[in-house]
């Protein structure tokens, strides 16, 4: 293995499970809902990934529990902040903590087992290619995932009649509803696939990542998922590139380091939350961009006055 | 979690009281989770067997993924308010909370492991893993067909850097050209970034991995890309059976139960130990996937250090700048070696201050 290509390797592992789980947040926000709990179901979507990937020997069974995993997180979200009008941000930060006490719980039994991992995809030919075939036609099927669901939330935002639909949600909830459309059935399925692709990226961790269950091995991920959602100004485009970057100068450090580079390692271990804190600022200072972006009504509780 | 335990304990502890004065309670604070199968796995495994040698004389409690700091404090004060008449503390961060909280319970015995700090009530121990150390870095240099091994690092303390110096010289007593590259992680534990670490070493040519950090992650890493590797504080063989050369396994039991003893037969006194492989407190795990002439240089090595004719700082040995760090025939002693903030010439990478 060359340098280059584990620099190239590592970075897509390292962007991965960023680029999942900061994919279903941003649908989540674009239809004008906060979910801070993305931390708490990704987490549980490792423990549950690695659990029933250890228990049926199959990785991918295991990263169909962890989606599911997700969703069985995201729906208490939604139904007290959508049915009950919860305080959403609280009740996200209480997401996150209950998944991470739940998960050191129920993954008890299965620290330290050696887990299941999941094979990466062969593909004939364009595979066999140097350098480019192992990076880009060599890894596993979550890291295909995350590029298509990153070009699926794109379109069907952008492009389709039920992205309209969501950012009108998003945008201005109360008009929505007088238009006729169901603003908190919406929501609903929103919070869904934003658990959903979370659990995938807790998954992503305990099954392909480091192939075994290790308590808090989210290691505050969910968090910088939930930044890159921001910094992209919800545009799916953005948010792989900022997923990539976050990434790359991540690996980056360890290899200036393997190099011999004389910057302190301290310094190279903050760098990544740097440079997405440094890139952050300067498109916020873009007025326009943020203005056009922003969903109008994140945050806010919507009851129907019907 | 956590309070789920310490009630667990509360209730422990109580029973115990109600079974007899006789019995002492032993209190345990772990850093990480108890199946690490790492240090903190190897620190409860000394309580298991604490507890099985001395049957209904001692009853222990444990309390796991205790952060470094303030919270340790408020554990470690638990458990001396719940009768606990001797507490292991068993990480580096827990050191000025524990002193603090011995000040305010002068009657319960406390035990800090790898700290300095002592006080009549507080007593502290080690183990010289640096001499595993050594006999790790003469496989590497054996088994390594690029002549290049990679050392994933935790922080630059004294501990970590004497480590990478040891493994370094004994790397140097088989190939005086071998080279070590050395990435900081700056955590003790962080299987993602203990994995990319191993990625990245594998890249820049290492194809032998050596970890000061305790997750399972670098072994597993090395194994699917075909390098070797060595277990960190306790036998990793089921995570790498064909990567794991062999670990250094840390063994407190003997040091625990001789403690226990103490207390109980009332000769407790505050103490500074730290033990070696003479003293049977860390030892090799079986050598594994390679030849038998490795082996028997590494057992050879293993006996020497045991019997004391080998110090891995035996001079002459230069600092990384060109300066005499020990002069020939010389071997360096415990304040110097405690203190440690120089590389060995040879390292690839520039210490951080």
């Amino acid at each position: 293995m060359s340098g280059l290509e584990a620099v190239l390797l590592t970075t897509v592992t390292a962007a991965t499970p960023l680029l999942l789980a900061a994919v279903g947040e941003l649908v989540v926000e674009r239809s004008g809902v906060l979910n801070l709990g993305v931390e708490g179901m990704m987490i549980m979507g490792a423990v549950t990934g690695f659990a029933v990937g250890y228990a049926t020997g199959s990785a991918a069974a295991g990263a169909a529990a962890a989606a599911c995993a997700g969703v069985a997180m995201a729906l208490p979200f939604a139904f007290l902040t959508q049915t009950l009008a919860a305080n959403q941000m609280a009740t996200g930060l209480a997401l996150t903590l209950f998944g991470i006490g739940l998960s050191g719980l129920v993954g008890e039994p299965f620290t330290g087992l050696p887990g299941v991992k999941l094979a990466p995809v062969h593909v004939p030919v364009l595979g066999d290619l140097p350098l480019v075939g192992t990076v880009l036609f060599g890894q596993d099927l979550l890291v295909y995932s995350s590029v298509a669901l990153t070009a699926a939330a794109a379109w069907t935002l952008g492009r389709t009649r039920m992205g309209l639909v969501i950012r009108a949600i998003g945008n201005d909830h109360h008009s929505a509803d007088a238009l006729g459309y169901d603003v908190r059935a919406v929501r609903y399925g929103c919070i869904a696939f934003g658990g959903a692709c979370a659990g995938l990226a807790g998954g992503y961790l305990s099954l392909a990542y480091t192939p075994q269950w290790i308590e808090n091995m989210t290691a505050g991920r969910g968090w910088i998922a939930l930044a890159l959602v921001v910094f992209a100004t919800w545009r799916p485009g953005r948010v792989m590139a900022g997923a990539y970057l976050f990434g790359a100068v991540w690996i980056m450090g360890l290899y200036a380091q393997g190099v011999g580079v004389g910057v302190p390692p301290q310094l190279l271990a903050a760098l990544p939350y740097l440079v997405t804190i440094a890139a952050l600022l300067a498109i916020s200072g873009n007025r326009v961009l943020m203005i056009v972006n922003t969903p109008a009504c994140i945050g806010q509780t919507f009851v129907p006055d019907r | 979690m956590r309070k789920l335990m310490v009630s667990a304990a509360a209730l422990a502890l109580s029973l115990a009281a109600a079974v007899g004065a006789e019995t002492l309670n032993v209190g345990f604070i772990y850093v990480g989770p108890v199946g690490d199968h790492g240090w903190t796995y190897q620190h409860d495994r000394g309580r298991l067997a604490l507890e099985k040698e001395l049957g209904d004389r001692v009853e222990t409690v444990y309390v796991e993924n205790v952060a470094e700091g303030a919270d340790s404090e408020r554990a470690i004060t638990r458990l001396a308010r719940q009768g606990a008449g001797l507490v292991f503390t068993t990480s580096f961060g827990y050191m000025d909370p524990t002193i603090k909280v011995a000040k305010r319970f002068p009657k319960v015995r406390f035990e800090h492991a790898t700290g300095y700090k002592r006080a009549g009530n507080v007593a502290t121990y080690s183990a010289r893993f640096y001499e595993g150390r050594y006999v790790i870095g003469q496989i590497a240099a054996k088994m390594s067909r690029s002549g290049v091994a990679g050392y994933i690092a935790s922080f630059p303390v004294p501990e970590v850097v004497r480590g990478i110096n040891s493994f370094m010289l004994g790397a140097q007593s088989v190939n005086p050209d071998f080279k070590v590259k050395v990435v900081w992680v700056s955590s003790w534990f962080d299987p993602g970034k203990e994995a990319d670490a191993t990625k990245v070493l594998m890249g820049q040519g290492a194809d032998v991995i050596s970890q000061h950090t305790d997750s399972t992650a670098p072994l597993q890493i090395a194994g699917e890309k075909g390098a070797f590797a060595f277990g960190q504080a306790s036998d990793m063989l089921k995570f790498g059976p064909k990567t794991q050369l062999t670990a250094i396994i840390n063994n407190w039991k003997p040091y625990y139960v001789r403690r226990a003893r103490a207390v109980l037969d009332g000769s407790w006194k505050s103490t500074d130990t730290w033990g070696g492989m003479s003293t049977g407190m860390i030892h090799m795990a079986p050598y594994t996937n390679m030849p038998a002439e490795v082996a028997a240089m590494a057992r050879a090595a293993e006996e020497k250090i045991r019997s004391g004719k080998l110090h891995p700082f035996t001079g002459p040995s230069h600092r990384q700048d060109g300066s005499l760090a020990v002069a020939a025939g010389e071997r360096l002693d415990d304040g110097a070696l405690l203190g440690m903030n120089w590389y060995v010439r040879g390292i690839d990478d520039k210490l951080p201050q």
